[in-house]
C-alpha cells in the first residue's frame, strides 16, 4: 500500500515512556505506588500477602510500580472525563436539574489468570446447560419435582414462576440466551457462584466501554498482559439472536426491545442495538397483527422476527401478564407461541433465578448431566425449612440474609455489620414469610488494589460475565466481565445503585488464544 | 426506518438547527449595539418580536434589554425555544435514537450541550461575542459530523429536511430584524448606519464575504434578494427549501405507496414561489408580509410531515 501524502513528516509516533516494556530500567527514584499496599489479610487478585505481583499480574504491577506519583489519577481521571463526554451516563433522579453521572469507574484493572478462567469457564458452561434443562423441565413435564429432588412448592410459589409459559418450546430448547451469573472469591480464593442473573442481566456495555477507554490509556501495556478481547460480544449476540429465529425464518429481522429512555439502563440498549446494527424499539413501535409482530415504519408495518427484550417478564404483554403496563405489545405471547417470533431470553426464566431455587442449582446439575458442580454455590440456608430457619434466626449476626423477590443490592442484611434492631427486624420479616428468604455466611470477598484519594488501598469485588447459548451444546462464555468494586471502605456492596463502581476485567490468554490488540491497530 | 425514529431525528435536527440561530440572533444584536451610537433605536425589542412569543415574554420579563433578551433567547428553560432548552431536547431526542446516529455526532451534541449549559451563569450577566462564536463552531462542527459520518440514507435525509426547514424559518427571522429596526427610520436608509445593520445581517447568516463578492456595496433590494432568492448561498431562504425538498424527495422514492405526499407538494409549491418571485415585488408589497408568509408555509409542511410519515403505520 503506498502511503498517503501528508503535510509533515515530523509528527512522531506517540510514545509513552510509562508503557515501556517491562526490561527497561526506568531510572526513577519515587517510591512504588504499592510500596505501602496492605492486604489486610484479605484475598487479593493482584498481589499475594508479600504484596508480589501473582504470576499473570506482573506486567501490570511493575507498570504500575513505575508511574510517578499522581500518574494514576491524571489516567483515571483522563477516563472519567472521556466516559462523560461520550454521555455513557445516567440521570440522578432526585436532582432538579438532571445533573448526569457516569459509572463510577476505577483505573486499576482486575486480572484472572488463564488456568483459573479455565475453571471458571467450564463451570459456567456446565451451569447454564443444566439451567435451561431444568427449565424446558419445568414448564414440561416436571420430572425433577415428581421425582423429589426439588419440592414443587418452591417452584410453583417462585413470584418468577409463570403458568403462562407451562407447555412453551422455544427455539432450539433454549430459555436463557443471555445469563450474567455473578461469581465471589473468598479469603482462599475460592470461586462462589453468588447468583444468576436469567432475565435481564445488565452491565455488559460497561464491559465494552471500559476495556475501549483502558486500552486508549494503557495501550502497550495490553498486548504484553495477552489480555483475551471482549469486544467481539455485540457479533456473538448478534449470530446468537440470528439463531435462534424462528423456524424458515433465514435472514431475520431483529430487533432489541427497550422499555425506553428513561429506564436506567437505556444507554446499554441502545449501545447493544448500535453494535450490532439492528433497531432499537419501544413497546409502542410495535404491533401485533395476525400472531405476527411489526414495527410501525416510515413506509408502513415491517414483520420482526427476533426480539431481544429488555423489559420484564410480566410487563412485555399486557394482554397475558400485567394489564397496566404500557412497555410491552399486547398480543406479543400468541405470536410467540404460534413461533412467529422468538424471545431473548424466554418469558419465565426468572424461575431459575429465584434465590431459593438457586440453593439446588448443584442438585440440578447432578439430575440432568450426572455431574458434580465444578462451581460451587455459596452454602445458603432455606428459610422455609424448619432446621435452617432456626440455624438462621439463632445466627443473624453471622449470616447474611437476602429477600428471594428482590435484587440490585435491596432487600439484604449483612448480620456483622447491622444494628441488634435491625436484626430483630429481619427476624420478625423471616418468621412472617419465610418463603422469600434465605442466608449465607459473610463471604470474606477477595480485594483488587483500587484508587482511593489518590492512593491505592484493597475493596473488595464480585464479577458477572455474560454467558450466550444459542443451543445445549453451543454456549459461550465472555472472558472476563464486569468487575464491580465496593469504593467504600470495607463495604461488601458492589451493586452501583449502592455506591460500586467497576473496573476492566484482564482473563489472560492461554498459548494459542486470541489476544486484544491495543487501540491504535484495530 | 422506525416512524418513532424519523419523528425524533427530524426534531433533534431543527432543535440543533434554532439553538444555532438563536446564537446568530444574539450576536447580530452585540455586534449591532457596539457599532451604533446610543441613540438608536432599541436594538433588543426586535429579537423578541421576531420569536412570535412576544406576550410571554413580556410576562416574564417586562421591557426587553440585554440581559434579558440574552436570558431568554439563550438560557431560559422555562422558554420552549431557547438554545439551553432546544440543545436539551436535542440531546433527548439524539439519546432516544443514539443507536441510529454515529458516535460522533451524538458525543458532539453531548459536549455541545455541557458548554453551553457550563457556560450559561456566566453569560447571562456578561454575554460575550466569544461566547456565541462558539456556539457557531459547534453547531458547524455538528452540520460537518452529520453529514460526513453518516449514511446519506433515509435517516439523514429526515434530519436534512428538519434543519433545513428551520435554518429557512430563522433566515427570514434574521430578516426580519430589520423590518423591525429600520422601518421606523426609513430616512436612515443608505446611511452609514444602514449599511452597518445590513451587514450585521449578512454576518448573521455567515452571508457577509459571499456578498460582499457579488455585490460590493450594500444595496436594499439586493441584500433582500439574497437573502430570500440566491440560488446558491445555503442559508438563503430558496436554497434551504430547495435542498429540504430534494430531501423529501428522496424520502418520497422510499414510500410504498404510489400517493404522494402532502410535505412534497407543499413544498414544491413553496421552492417555485421562491424561485420565481422578484424582489421588486416583495418589497413593494411589503417584505414582513412576505415573509410571514413564507413562515405560515414552512409550518404546514411541518404539519404534513406528521401526518405522511411520523403516524402512517399506527392502527386507528
Amino acid at each position: 500500500m503506498v502511503p498517503s501524502n501528508s503535510q509533515s513528516q515530523s509528527q512522531s509516533q506517540n510514545s509513552d515512556p510509562v508503557d515501556a516494556s517491562p526490561n527497561t530500567t526506568s531510572g526513577s527514584t519515587h517510591a512504588p505506588q504499592l510500596a505501602g499496599y496492605q492486604c489486610d489479610g484479605f484475598f487479593d487478585e493482584m498481589v499475594d500477602q508479600q504484596t508480589t505481583a501473582r504470576p499473570d499480574a506482573e506486567l501490570l504491577v511493575d507498570l504500575i510500580n513505575r508511574m510517578p506519583p499522581g500518574e494514576l489519577l491524571r489516567r483515571q481521571n483522563a477516563i472519567e472525563r472521556s466516559l462523560y463526554q461520550m454521555g455513557i451516563t445516567f440521570t440522578v433522579y432526585s436532582d432538579e436539574a438532571g445533573t448526569e453521572k457516569i459509572m463510577p469507574f476505577d483505573v486499576v484493572p482486575r486480572t484472572i489468570s488463564a488456568m483459573l478462567w479455565q475453571h471458571i469457564d467450564a463451570g459456567l458452561k456446565q451451569r447454564i446447560k443444566a439451567l435451561n434443562m431444568f427449565l424446558s423441565d419445568v414448564y414440561g413435564d416436571q420430572n425433577i419435582i415428581n421425582d423429589g429432588i426439588i419440592p414443587r412448592d418452591i417452584v410453583e410459589s417462585a413470584p418468577s414462576f409463570l403458568p403462562e409459559c407451562m407447555g412453551l418450546k422455544p427455539p432450539r430448547d433454549v430459555w436463557c440466551h443471555i445469563t450474567g451469573t455473578d461469581l465471589v472469591r473468598d479469603n482462599s480464593g475460592a470461586v462462589y457462584v453468588l447468583e444468576d442473573n436469567l432475565r435481564c442481566p445488565s452491565g455488559v456495555s460497561y464491559v465494552l466501554q471500559n476495556r475501549h477507554v483502558m486500552k486508549r490509556n494503557f495501550p502497550q501495556v495490553f498486548s504484553g498482559s495477552r489480555v483475551r478481547p471482549v469486544n467481539d460480544y455485540p457479533s456473538r449476540l448478534y449470530s446468537m439472536l440470528q439463531a435462534i429465529a424462528p423456524a424458515g425464518v433465514t435472514n431475520p429481522t431483529i430487533a432489541v426491545l427497550t422499555p425506553g429512555v428513561y429506564n436506567s439502563a437505556y444507554y446499554e440498549h441502545s449501545y447493544l442495538a448500535q453494535q450490532m446494527g439492528v433497531e432499537l424499539v419501544e413497546g409502542r413501535d410495535l404491533v401485533v397483527k395476525n400472531k405476527h409482530v411489526y414495527m410501525l415504519t416510515t413506509v408502513g408495518l415491517q414483520k420482526v422476527d427476533v426480539i431481544y427484550r429488555r423489559v420484564d417478564d410480566t410487563f412485555i404483554d399486557p394482554k397475558t401478564f400485567r394489564k397496566d403496563s404500557c412497555l410491552g405489545v399486547a398480543g406479543l405471547m400468541d405470536a410467540y407461541r404460534a413461533g412467529n417470533v422468538s424471545l431473548a431470553n424466554a418469558p419465565g426464566t426468572g424461575v431459575a433465578d429465584d434465590k431459593v431455587v438457586y440453593a439446588y442449582v448443584p442438585a440440578m446439575i447432578k439430575y440432568y448431566l450426572g455431574e458434580e458442580a465444578i462451581l460451587a454455590n455459596v452454602p445458603t440456608y432455606i428459610c422455609q425449612r424448619d432446621e435452617d430457619r432456626k440455624f438462621v434466626l439463632a445466627n443473624l449476626d453471622k449470616l447474611v440474609v437476602k429477600a428471594a423477590g428482590e435484587s440490585g443490592g435491596y432487600g439484604i442484611l449483612i448480620g456483622p455489620h447491622a444494628s441488634p434492631e435491625e436484626r430483630a427486624e429481619f427476624a420478625e420479616k423471616i418468621r412472617l414469610d419465610p418463603r422469600n428468604y434465605i442466608a449465607q455466611p459473610t463471604l470474606q470477598l477477595s480485594r483488587v488494589p483500587t484508587l482511593a484519594n489518590g492512593i491505592l488501598e484493597g475493596r473488595h469485588v464480585d464479577l458477572r460475565p455474560y454467558i450466550l447459548c444459542s443451543g445445549q451444546d453451543d454456549i459461550w462464555v465472555m472472558p472476563g466481565g464486569l468487575t464491580r468494586v465496593a469504593l467504600k471502605k470495607g463495604s461488601l456492596v458492589v451493586n452501583s445503585s449502592q455506591g460500586g463502581g467497576s473496573k476492566d476485567t484482564w482473563v489472560t490468554a492461554e498459548a494459542g488464544q486470541e489476544v486484544a490488540v491495543d487501540w491504535q491497530n484495530e | 426506518m422506525l416512524s418513532r425514529v424519523a419523528e425524533s431525528i427530524y426534531w433533534m435536527s431543527r432543535q440543533m438547527e434554532r439553538a444555532e440561530n438563536l446564537a446568530r440572533f444574539l450576536e447580530v444584536t452585540l455586534h449591532l449595539t457596539l457599532d451604533q451610537p446610543d441613540s438608536l433605536v432599541d436594538p433588543w425589542g426586535p429579537l423578541v418580536q421576531i420569536t412570535g412569543d412576544n406576550e410571554w415574554f413580556h410576562d416574564k420579563y417586562g421591557t426587553p434589554n440585554q440581559q434579558s433578551v440574552v436570558n431568554f433567547l439563550a438560557f431560559d428553560t422555562d422558554y420552549h425555544s431557547s438554545m439551553l432548552t432546544c440543545l436539551r431536547a436535542a440531546r433527548e431526542n439524539a439519546k432516544s435514537v443514539r443507536e441510529t446516529l454515529s458516535s460522533e455526532a451524538f458525543e458532539q451534541i453531548n459536549q455541545f450541550y455541557h458548554f453551553v449549559c457550563d457556560s450559561s451563569a456566566s453569560q447571562i450577566t456578561d454575554p460575550t461575542a466569544a461566547f456565541f462564536d462558539n456556539v457557531r463552531d459547534y453547531s458547524l462542527l455538528w452540520s460537518g459530523i452529520l453529514d460526513s459520518t453518516m449514511s446519506h440514507d433515509q435517516c439523514w435525509h429526515f434530519a436534512n429536511v428538519g434543519r433545513l426547514l428551520e435554518r429557512a424559518d430563522k433566515t427570514t427571522r434574521i430578516l426580519d430584524v430589520k423590518y423591525f429596526n429600520l422601518l421606523p427610520n426609513v430616512s436612515d436608509v443608505g446611511t452609514a448606519i444602514d449599511d452597518l445593520q445590513w451587514s450585521a445581517l449578512l454576518l448573521a447568516i455567515s452571508g457577509f464575504e459571499a456578498y460582499r463578492r457579488e455585490h460590493h456595496l450594500m444595496n436594499i433590494e439586493k441584500v433582500v434578494s439574497f437573502f430570500l432568492f440566491h440560488q446558491t448561498f445555503p442559508r438563503s431562504a430558496r436554497s434551504c427549501v430547495a435542498g429540504a425538498h430534494w430531501s423529501l424527495g428522496e424520502i418520497e422514492k422510499c414510500s410504498s405507496t404510489e400517493l404522494r405526499g402532502e410535505a412534497i407538494q407543499q413544498i414544491e409549491a413553496l421552492k417555485h414561489r421562491l424561485t420565481e418571485s422578484q424582489v421588486k415585488e416583495v418589497l413593494a408589497g411589503g417584505m414582513h408580509q412576505f415573509i410571514d408568509l413564507v413562515q405560515i408555509e414552512l409550518n404546514q409542511i411541518g404539519e404534513s410531515l406528521t401526518y405522511d410519515y411520523f403516524n402512517v403505520a399506527r392502527p386507528s
